[in-house]
């Protein structure tokens, strides 16, 4: 599912800047669900540091059995078919880690995800990066570390911005409580996502 | 990692049960025997031992073969063996024939010492809870204080979920298979249909037919041939038999005349020569009767919390006896009640026969989820 996640293989792989940052959003012993958890590096890495109760869904067979070996709670389906066989507020965060832009339903899934979650997380590329924009005058689509395939064999279905998101966030009555943001080496952002941010991740809740 | 191979000769050994054995429905059995098959070796730590349950129609003689019958495979031999995915160089694998069965554990065949004559219609009614019991002390013979792993598929898989229940503290991971929380109206409408093919056959004499001499074949043949359209999927029908002729063309009478006619007749005639029909009612009344979430005003994951164990569910796509909606509220009565579970579902086109198959994915997924079982 998630279209920009190179973290294969069994050593222990270095944590991508946007999973460390949301570690950050995670206080100890939360529920949290990791919607598209791909091999499981997250929710292990969740689980060894801030003693999780996570569980994580994937559509992958390979990455499923991956999960297993890294005894990663892992539930397959089918996140375009929503989270109907889980109940309101369950969860104290659901995550959602470049996974987003290859969706089709994507109101539903945040809908669905700030039911069973009081918050939810959403890591995203940001198609309005500046190399992007720079690309994009030159008469191509962007390939980059945060895009990394070309238009023809993308699995990403949905392109959108930092601003589009938080557009969408205000039609849906949802707010963003916070932002992170880092560039195409991996570094923080402070200002201005829209334009400097290659990869920027949201902690989203339901407006009071 | 060895390569695959069987394991070998197998022995069944018997063990005999002085000790009365309480049941559900209110009997108690005064005494019993309990056939099982064991392979691989208990560790010096007696925590590498693994059940495996069986369903409908199963039995103690998981895998390998007899000396002296040596094409009578056993019926998961596809997963356990050294380098198979339950790894008998690993684990202490014990089928056992459950109560009630006619493989030799006490059933109706068996002669009942107070009539000294075969129990017959008069063997009382068990459940899934009460093979469970029995397993338990199956288990404290050979010296097993708590299970690696418990696994089943269908109705096995319903013993696996309910030792977790029974026995929390006794089993570290249930691995249930293409199984539900309870039978549905559908599958209880299944299961009447064959019971009544039995008990309508002339031969069954009220259950005791053991001193008439006859077996109510014709019963026990409908109630097989019932089952078996329910085990395949329509795909698996349409690819193995589509509308394929007999004898080319249409005769225009009752005998065989689709591919598909034939092969329930073989399957039930075959099934009628070795299956005991008291043992055919009994166990569709215990799938019947299995709803553990109903001491909990059906609330499953109510009925979960107490349990310890890791879970593993699987299910298969064209599944429709068991379907993967069905795992799926194991799955999720799971998560609600905060347990360990990894649930698969398996691509597969041979319905609720998938999980005795030897599919890539599913045998990867189970491979994966041995693996990492510590002993």
């Amino acid at each position: 599912m998630a279209t920009s996640d190179r973290e294969h293989g069994r050593r222990a792989p270095t944590l991508r800047p946007d999973l460390v940052a949301l570690t950050e959003w995670i206080a100890p012993g939360e529920r949290v669900l990791d919607l598209g958890c791909g091999d499981g590096v997250l929710l292990r890495h969740l689980i060894d540091t801030k003693g999780v109760v996570g569980y994580g869904i994937e559509n992958d067979p390979a990455r499923i059995v991956a999960c297993i070996e890294r005894g990663i709670n892992v539930i397959q389906s089918d996140l375009d078919e929503g989270l109907a066989d889980l109940q309101d507020g369950h969860f104290d965060h659901v995550i959602m880690s470049q996974a987003l832009q290859a969706m089709h339903n994507t109101q539903g899934i945040l809908q669905e995800m700030l039911r069973v979650g009081h918050e939810a997380i959403v890591s995203f590329p940001n198609f309005a990066f500046w190399k992007h924009r720079k690309s994009i005058l030159e008469g191509h689509m962007p390939v980059s570390e945060s895009l990394p395939h070309q238009w023809f064999n993308t699995p990403n279905v949905r392109f959108f911005t930092v601003a589009d998101f938080t557009t969408l966030c205000g039609l849906l009555d949802i707010e963003v409580r916070e932002w992170r943001g880092f560039d195409d080496q991996g570094r923080p952002v402070q200002e201005d996502l829209n334009f400097l941010a290659a990869l920027a991740i949201a902690r989203i809740g339901r407006r009071a | 990692m060895t390569h695959p191979r069987s394991v070998g000769f197998v022995e069944a050994q018997k063990a005999h049960f002085d000790e009365p054995l309480p049941l559900k429905a209110g009997r108690v059995l005064p005494q019993y025997d309990l056939v099982y098959e064991t392979y691989g070796t208990l560790n010096a730590a007696r925590n590498n031992a693994v059940l495996v349950c069986h369903a409908l129609s199963g039995s103690h003689h998981v895998a390998g073969v007899y000396r002296d019958d040596p094409h009578n495979v056993g019926w998961w031999d596809n997963l356990v063996g050294p380098g198979k995915p339950l790894d008998t160089e690993k684990f202490f694998v014990i089928g056992v024939n459950n109560l009630g069965g006619c493989f030799g554990s006490t059933g109706p065949v068996s002669i009942n010492p107070v009539t000294g004559r075969p129990w017959g219609a008069d063997f009382p009614f068990v459940t899934v809870e009460d093979w469970v019991n029995a397993q338990a002390r199956l288990a404290d013979r050979l010296g097993i204080e708590r299970f690696a792993a418990v696994i089943g598929g269908s109705l096995g898989g319903m013993q696996a979920l309910s030792w977790s229940l029974q026995y929390p503290e006794r089993v570290r991971h249930v691995l249930a298979i293409a199984t539900a929380p309870k039978l549905s109206a559908q599958n209880i409408a299944f299961n009447e249909v064959a019971r009544q093919a039995i008990l309508s056959d002339p031969d069954f004499h009220g259950g005791n037919y053991y001193e008439h001499g006859v077996v109510p074949k014709q019963g026990l043949r409908l109630a097989r041939m019932i089952g078996h359209i329910t085990y395949l999927s329509d795909d698996a029908m349409a690819e193995k038999f589509g509308r394929a002729l007999r004898h080319g063309i249409m005769r225009y009478s009752y005998d065989i005349e689709f591919e598909i006619e034939s092969y329930l007749r073989y399957q039930g005639d075959k099934f009628a020569r070795f299956f005991d029909a008291n043992t055919y009612l009994l166990t569709t009344r215990a799938l019947d009767y299995y709803d553990p979430a109903a001491d909990y005003g059906g609330d499953l994951a109510a009925a979960f919390a107490r349990a310890e164990a890791a879970f593993l569910v699987v299910a298969f796509t064209t599944d429709w006896r068991f379907s993967p909606a069905r795992s799926r509220e194991i799955v999720s009565a799971l998560v609600h009640s905060e347990k360990d579970v990894c649930y698969a579902e398996i691509d597969s086109k041979a319905g609720h026969d998938s999980f005795l198959l030897e599919h890539p994915r599913y045998h990867a997924v189970l491979r994966a989820y041995f693996n990492r079982i510590e002993v």
